[in-house]
């Protein structure tokens, strides 16, 4: 690998934030990905492809001229290759230098968890804007009415934000839904637990119908195509023996297609870090505590970072 | 009872869905893994149909595929007053078939460019928006003028036709495909007045309306 400048060589296109680039990125599902054919795309703006190899391992590559879309690949020919790794179902990818690998996710070293990306969804938002709707607790009986909430039981009691490693906790989150999950039956209290491992993923953990002590967890690992382009990949850990893998999606993408257009009406796109830009409420919590996070990371990417930094 | 294979986020399976509660006629859903699974592609549900696609109907054994063909039969079949497929006028009839026929035409305009931005198809985007940007002209100018006449629907007559149900989903979710419906007031009115139909469902993606003035 030639590194250029602390920047692997050919990346120079890509954003001026470190912060963003030095990060892994969940790029698609690895049992999606076509073996040994070209798929482009693009990275924090970077063009880049991807494929399988013929013995299943994941390539990643800066895009080059001589391997346009569905063309057979051999690995000895890539210009300049990424690294990649296959953890929790997907291939992830960095145009930068990440230090170290991934967040543990210490649920799917369980046997009997259902693991699988639920869907991949092209979005017209920033990361940022994705994630911190995932971590909003205040939208969910407005814009999943029936579902992950109900009016008029609107409130959300205060709760918990706290940091760990690095790492940012919600906890003791609780709200009224009248169908948590696809195993649910009735309607119920839920406790959601909420954890921000990364700038653009996000895990929330929370009760389910078919476990009395474990917890469902269930994450959004964003896929930056540019600063107001996601592909946003739903990642279930989830114990339910009742559901066919056609039901869990059902459940997940219905609740992603309905967050779809509200992102996409949020302006602008890109995340303001300000604390006086957008008004807050006390249900924003842990919203406030991801912007102020952002901030202190230096994250520039995908953001309007705040006027006095 | 009639079973329908459906996909959530498949526009042509929610018409079916829409009609048949429209219509109040209870049925049992299939869920296809239609993407990512990709169920509807393999072996198993080619059985079910060789052409690999949804909507499918059983209905007690009957097996009927195509969208617009399982709207014909579910009015035809389980509406008694035969309104919403007005087999009895001849003219009327024929503005729904034509109207159907134009819904083939924003299913691979607008749908297409959905199916593109949502799941990565590989359609030329600028091409799918500006094909539906033409229809939607098109069908905007006529519910205006349809609107002049004080008739609110895209046939002839007073009260909604499958040609409503047909178009109503590729419009309502056009933004998806980053189509603006900012343009077209009279296809915005219009969709309202669909969402306000007694026994309306939505999908997700489309926002639900406010009430009616009375």
């Amino acid at each position: 690998m030639t590194i250029t400048n602390g920047r692997r060589s050919g990346a120079a296109t890509g954003p001026a934030d470190p912060v963003a680039i030095d990060q892994w990125y969940a790029i698609t599902a690895l049992d999606e990905i076509p073996i040994g054919r070209t798929v482009r795309t693009e990275l924090l703006g970077v063009p880049m492809s991807y494929c399988r190899d013929h013995d299943g391992s994941p390539l990643a590559w800066l895009t080059q001229d001589s391997l346009p879309a569905g063309a057979p690949v051999d690995a000895r020919t890539l210009h300049a290759p990424l690294p990649t790794l296959a953890d929790y179902g997907y291939l992830w990818t960095t145009v930068g230098e990440p230090d170290g690998g991934l967040f543990d996710i210490p649920e799917t070293a369980e046997p009997d968890r259902r693991i699988l990306n639920a869907g991949t969804f092209g979005i017209f938002t920033s990361g940022p804007r994705a994630v911190e709707n995932f971590l909003d607790m205040g939208h969910l009986p407005f814009v999943h009415p029936g579902v992950l909430g109900q009016q008029p039981f609107t409130e959300i009691v205060d709760y918990q934000v706290e940091y760990r490693s690095s790492e940012i906790y919600a906890v003791n989150c609780l709200i009224f839904q009248p169908k948590a999950a696809a195993a649910s039956t009735s309607g119920q209290m839920v406790n959601y637990t909420f954890r921000v491992p990364h700038p653009l993923c996000a895990l929330l953990y929370k009760s389910t119908p078919e476990d009395d002590v474990r917890l469902d967890v269930i994450g959004l690992f964003v896929h930056p195509i540019d600063d107001g382009r996601v592909r946003a990949h739903l990642f279930n850990c989830l114990l339910d023996t009742v559901n066919t893998d056609g039901q869990l999606r059902r459940f997940q993408q219905g609740v992603l297609a309905q967050d779809k257009p509200i992102l996409e009406n949020q302006v602008p796109r890109q995340l303001p870090l300000d604390p006086d830009a957008e008004a807050p409420t006390r249900a924003d919590k842990t919203s406030n505590a991801y912007r102020r996070w952002l901030s202190d990371l230096g994250m520039t990417y995908g953001v309007v970072a705040r006027s006095n930094s | 009872m009639i079973r329908l294979y459906d996909y959530l986020l498949s526009v042509n399976c929610y018409k079916q869905r829409l009609l048949l509660s429209i219509l109040d006629v209870p049925y049992e859903r299939v869920d296809i893994d239609f993407y990512p699974g990709w169920e509807h592609k393999g072996a198993e549900f080619r059985k079910i149909n060789p052409l690999g696609h949804i909507p499918v109907i059983d209905d007690d054994g009957y097996v009927l595929w195509d969208a617009h063909a399982i709207l014909v039969y579910l009015a035809c079949k389980y509406d008694p007053s035969g309104s919403w497929y007005p087999t009895s006028d001849p003219q009327r009839l024929g503005e729904v078939a034509s109207w159907m026929l134009f819904a083939e035409g924003t299913t691979n305009t607008a749908s297409a460019a959905r199916l593109h931005v949502n799941l990565g198809y590989d359609f030329d985007l600028e091409a799918c928006q500006a094909g539906a940007h033409r229809l939607f002209r098109v069908l905007d100018e006529h519910l205006w003028f349809r609107e002049q006449q004080g008739q609110a629907w895209v046939a002839s007559g007073e009260s909604p036709t499958i040609a409503d149900i047909a178009l109503f989903g590729d419009v309502a979710l056009s933004e998806d495909g980053g189509i603006s419906r900012l343009d077209y007031p009279a296809l915005r009115r219009w969709t309202e007045r669909v969402q306000r139909l007694p026994g309306f469902i939505d999908m997700p993606g489309i926002f639900p309306v406010a009430k009616a003035p009375a």
